[in-house]
């Protein structure tokens, strides 16, 4: 059995995206879950699975004692942080696709500000942490910014990727913010001077190459591309996805090559091999970024350009909304919000849809790609579609 | 000064720091297939073989890649950026993270030969093995 085209996001919601919050992390996801349910159509009784976020602490009664829901029949937990939320929509598509389940709600994203703050250390602690807790933590390689700088240090050293390439990354994806009026940095644009004049966080990373740490949450609903067909909007088909867990598990520091996110090339096969598509079908592309780094990463794994050929992509320009492929269109984690990366997918729903303010829509976005990264290399690939023309 | 977070050691990995606090370096190698792992598994992931043994490492290696980091994490580095970690590839193939000491800061590079130290931290039952560049001759 395909799973091709067989389930449709039906409704996608968020909360505003802030840096301060009085509410819960569950509040934001009940708001995040009620407006994806209004998007769709839908009444909350018709939920009947749940994927809660290990990364938020959440479990499925959260959503049973708030929802009201009698009979929930599916529920699991994803555990590859920030690549759990489409390892999540490919698990609910399997339980569709099974009758397991028919409508499945998949909310994400967490109090990055005010509660659960990485850089605080306050974030969730996942027991994939325990091996960089005992022989890393020690040594102060304390989080993600310096995991991931260390895998960018290497990309420069194996193919002269500079800082400057990383700061078109930020500027580029600014400059979509700025036609954003839900991201934090909408009124907030960045020159490339700004960048390389921001102060250093960990080499070769800024603090303009670090995503938001903000507050906010959203929510995606699945069901089966039948019942989407009657629902309130157009039905955005899941073509393909594919999640692929990263080798070895330990740590960041422990990959054969660092400089290669080899879980994101996998993820993406699978995910283009089942949508049926390639690379030049893609008309946007949405890479959860929680460095500017990783979108570079993310061009060379996914196969748009071919290994070391990121940073001159970038740099001239490929990326931008008038590029040959636009990336984050809503400013990504770096400019609209942290939100464990679905408001990557649910800015890829809208584009299909195409209703974003038009300053920011994709002309004839057909095929959208998104991609998400999390813990030490865990990936996970969406390819969305609309109706075929 | 902080105390830098501390190793919480488990049946398995036991060994390796009481090795340490005697300023030994040791490592995981499968009695089947020889080959040395880390950080610590119950099955060579190269054969499944579960039979193994602590043996000695040269302590020898060249810095694989590494972050100069500004911002403190933790208090125990209050006051005590910018600091390198470099993530170590050892002679015997495997890889380990290590702050320098604070006169390598600047002078480090991807490809420095690095000698293991071993640091007995104050007040505390821990020895880390910490790695330092090569001085020249």
């Amino acid at each position: 059995m395909q799973l091709t085209d067989q389930c449709a996001i039906a409704g996608v919601g968020n909360t505003a995206y802030t840096r301060g919050t009085e509410r819960s992390t569950l509040d934001l996801h009940l708001e995040a879950a009620r407006r994806a349910l209004d998007d769709a159509g839908l009444r909350p009784a018709d939920v009947d699975g749940v994927m809660p976020s290990a990364s938020a602490g959440r479990c499925a009664e959260d959503f049973i004692a708030n929802l009201g829901l009698r009979d929930l029949a599916f529920s699991s937990t994803v555990h590859m942080g920030g690549a759990s939320t489409i390892a999540s929509i490919q698990s609910a598509c399997l339980a569709i696709s099974a009758g397991v389940a028919s409508c499945v709600l998949v909310p994400a994203g967490r109090r990055g500000f005010s509660g659960e703050r990485i850089s605080t250390g306050r974030n969730v602690q996942e027991s994939i942490m325990s091996d960089l807790l005992e022989f890393e933590a020690p040594y102060g390689n304390l989080v993600a910014a310096q995991w991931f700088a260390q895998a960018a240090q290497r990309h420069m050293h194996e193919y002269g990727t500079t800082s400057e390439q990383l700061g078109h990354v930020a500027v580029t994806i600014r400059e979509h913010a700025n036609l954003n009026p839900n991201a934090l940095m909408y009124g907030k644009p960045m020159t490339l001077a700004d960048h390389q004049g921001s102060r250093m966080i960990s080499s070769p990373f800024r603090l303009f190459d670090c995503s938001l740490e903000s507050d906010g949450a959203g929510a995606v609903v699945v069901t089966s591309a039948e019942r989407a067909r009657e629902l309130a909007k157009p039905p955005v088909y899941v073509s393909g996805v594919g999640e692929s867990h990263g080798y070895p598990p330990t740590s960041l520091t422990q990959k054969a090559d660092m400089a290669v996110v080899r879980s994101l090339q996998l993820a993406g096969a699978k995910a283009f091999s089942r949508a049926e598509v390639t690379t030049d079908d893609i008309d946007c592309l949405l890479i959860h970024e929680g460095f500017t780094w990783y979108v570079i990463a993310g061009l060379e794994a996914l196969g748009f350009v071919k290994p070391g050929e990121g940073g001159p992509f970038v740099e001239a320009g490929h990326i931008r909304l008038d590029g040959s492929l636009p990336v984050n269109p809503n400013g990504g984690a770096l400019s609209e919000g942290h939100v464990s990366g679905i408001n990557h997918v649910i800015e890829a729903v809208r584009q299909v849809r195409a209703e974003v303010p038009s300053a920011r829509q994709v002309p004839g976005c057909e095929t959208v790609a998104v991609a998400t990264e999390g813990n030490f290399f865990d990936a996970s690939v969406l390819v969305l579609r609309g109706e075929r023309s | 000064m902080t105390t830098r977070p501390l190793p919480e050691p488990t049946a398995l990995t036991e060994g390796f720091w009481t090795a340490a606090r005697q300023h030994r370096l040791v490592l995981q190698r499968c009695d089947e297939c020889g080959r040395f792992r880390h950080y610590p598994q119950l099955l060579c992931p190269d054969c499944t073989s579960s039979s193994w043994t602590w043996t000695p490492a040269s302590g020898r290696g060249v810095v694989y890649t590494y972050t100069r980091t500004h911002q403190p994490f933790h208090p125990a580095w209050t006051g005590r950026t910018p600091y390198v970690v470099a993530t170590v590839e050892l002679d015997e193939g495997v890889r380990m993270v290590s702050d320098l000491p604070p006169e390598d800061t600047d002078r480090v590079q991807i490809g420095s030969a690095v000698e293991v130290f071993f640091d007995d931290l104050p007040d505390t039952e821990v020895t880390l093995p910490r790695f330092r560049l090569v001085r020249a001759n």
